[in-house]
């Protein structure tokens, strides 16, 4: 899934489309609203978002105070939906992160040794490319147990290799560059040349195809809670998906709304991500 | 120049690598909780039977040195003897077989949606590329992959079935339907259509941004002014020309696309119980049927390997340009 995804967001159409900039923008501020909201959950349902506020099963919009309406146990579900919206922007930022350190660390070995070191770190990514990651992610959660760092860790693990294959490609042609070349004429340190030289100029697309990543883990971790993989200690909306199916044909609401936030997160995630790629990716810029 | 058996044997030869690897994966994986691999396996820790761990145990003899239970392991996987699964009272591997059809039938079904329509799709947007009909389409498309699986399930269920009442919510068959054989066939496939719809939007989504631009890049190639100079009409050029050699990239995205589509018939089939492996997943990670999730993960992955396998054979005999070392 997510190899599929980078490949095609970081696609270079010949015949460049304009992406509109408001669109890019409009993205950006959605994405920063949610964020608001997942930081100020504590401010606004400060008992957490497992206590009833009202009536089992209020439809949105029927009860003061209660805009989105209460669940099966009567709790409310913008609360719900406000600390669901940390889990997924948790785990959605933290397993990109792990993966993207991950990737770099093994695509930058490989692609500055070269030779056997090269072809064997090669040769374990592809086996972690092969293996289907959201079968791997569900067996590695059952194994370690569902909590917000085993399923960010297991995320992790099934998302670095796009990376390590873009920096390595970075590595192996940065390092014939002209500049790389001088830094090596004038005895400058191998580490300085790989933190200083070559790694930052590589930071552009691994951005772009991190943001991609994001809104793939925010699915996969999402998918997880939808099967009952979730941290059961935190409110996540792929959860809230599932137990609003049971009731699907009295109150559609409750499935309908949580599976509206993540389209909308993953959506805009996947728009700020192309927008990046347009100004960031070197191939573009021109 | 090297044979075309002697390039078929290092790629087998490279599958079976990948396959070790995913097997030494597993035993890793296996090995890092605490308690042994026999514990992880039995599910001891979610309630299962701690005599089946002592089996377990004497199958692959925990009690040797680590570097001998790996080659048990390994032997045993690589016989493709998966060990016996306690949710289901069978071995692995005929749990797996019980339910392949089901999946099969599936995700076929979904790859064809995906991969005609998506190219359809793309080819459209393509070829009117920067007008409104291109700009929909990627609208579409973006849609189609900010869409979670069992979000956009659940919503087919409540109009096609809850609201419109034309599809029937779930399951394969008509329970006590009875007929023939075209009226069995016809109620599979209504059974059908919803759940390989939902599987397909993603990976339709996806084919369509690629063949787009596939298209775009052939489109602008010297093979196909010279066939529209020898007059060809529009129509023919695309259909003959562009189409089939914009067509090969997204051929490579279907084969590496195999591994998702079975993570994702997990959720499918758990929406509309499907009755196949998918299912067959979810009820495993509910009993925390460790050694048959296991199971499922090893065959899906060598499903993996042997597609990608076959799309490379076809791939250098389509397109005979591709070097058989490449």
């Amino acid at each position: 899934m997510t190899d599929a995804a980078v490949t095609v967001a970081t696609e270079t159409p010949l015949r460049r489309r304009k992406r509109p900039r408001a669109v890019f923008i409009s993205g950006i501020a959605m994405l920063a609203l949610i964020a608001l909201a997942a930081l100020t959950a504590g401010l606004f349902w400060p008992a957490g978002p497992w206590v009833a506020a009202g009536e089992p099963y209020t439809p949105p919009m029927t009860a003061p105070g209660l805009p989105l309406g209460t669940d099966v146990l009567g709790r409310d579900v913008a609360a719900m939906l406000a600390y669901g919206a940390r889990v997924s922007m948790l785990i959605g930022i933290a397993s990109t992160l792990a993966a993207a350190i991950l990737g770099i660390v093994i695509g930058a070995t490989a692609g500055y040794a070269r030779g056997w070191v090269d072809d064997a770190l090669m040769r374990f990514t592809e086996v972690f490319q092969t293996i289907p990651s959201f079968m791997f992610v569900i067996v590695l959660v059952v194994i370690f147990t569902p909590t917000i760092a085993t399923i960010t860790l297991a995320i992790a693990v099934v998302s670095w290799p796009p990376v390590a294959r873009l920096v390595r490609a970075e590595f192996l042609s940065l390092s014939s560059r002209e500049f790389v070349q001088s830094c090596r004429l004038i005895g400058m340190h191998p580490a300085r040349i790989v933190f200083a030289e070559i790694l930052p100029n590589c930071f552009s697309s691994v951005i772009v195809v991190s943001s991609v990543m994001v809104a793939t883990a925010v699915l996969v971790e999402a998918g997880l809670s939808f099967l009952g993989l979730g941290d059961p200690n935190t409110a996540s909306w792929g959860g809230m998906v599932a137990n609003g199916k049971a009731v699907i044909r009295s109150s559609p609401y409750l499935s309908i709304i949580p599976g509206f936030a993540i389209f909308v997160l993953v959506l805009c995630i996947n728009v700020v991500g192309e927008g990046l790629n347009d100004r960031l990716n070197p191939r573009m810029r021109n | 120049m090297p044979s075309y058996a002697s390039f078929l044997i290092r790629r087998l030869f490279q599958s079976f690598l990948i396959v070790v690897g995913i097997v030494i994966i597993n035993f890793v994986v296996l090995n890092i909780p605490p308690g042994d691999m026999a514990d992880v396996m039995a599910g001891t820790a979610g309630g299962g039977d701690p005599g089946y761990a002592d089996a377990l145990r004497e199958e692959f003899g925990l009690d040797e040195p680590i570097t001998i239970q790996f080659v048990n392991y390994m032997t045993s996987l690589l016989r493709l003897d998966l060990g016996y699964s306690f949710t289901r009272n069978m071995p692995v591997m005929q749990a797996i077989m019980d339910r392949l059809g089901a999946t099969l039938l599936l995700m076929s079904t979904a790859i064809l949606l995906a991969f005609v329509l998506g190219v359809l799709m793309g080819m459209i947007a393509g070829k009117n590329a920067g007008k409104p009909l291109d700009a929909v389409i990627s609208v579409l498309a973006l849609i189609g992959y900010a869409t979670p699986l069992f979000w956009l399930g659940l919503l087919l269920i409540l109009l096609f079935t809850i609201n419109l009442g034309w599809l029937p919510s779930g399951g394969m068959k008509t329970i006590g339907m009875r007929g023939p054989w075209w009226q069995q066939w016809l109620d599979i496939g209504e059974h059908l259509i919803l759940p390989a719809f939902t599987l397909a939007v993603f990976y339709l989504a996806i084919f369509a941004r690629l063949m787009r631009s596939s298209v775009i890049e052939v489109a602008g190639q010297d093979f196909v002014r010279t066939a529209r100079a020898k007059g060809m009409t529009e129509g023919r050029v695309y259909l003959r020309h562009v189409t089939a050699n914009a067509m090969l990239p997204v051929l490579t995205m279907l084969g590496l696309q195999i591994g998702g589509m079975l993570g994702g018939s997990v959720v499918v089939e758990t929406i509309f119980s499907w009755p196949g492996l998918g299912r067959m997943t979810y009820d495993a990670i509910f009993a925390r049927d460790v050694n048959l999730l296991l199971g499922v993960l090893f065959m899906s992955s060598v499903c993996v390997v042997v597609t990608n396998l076959l799309v490379d054979l076809l791939y250098s005999w389509i397109d005979p340009r591709i070097g058989l070392n490449g």
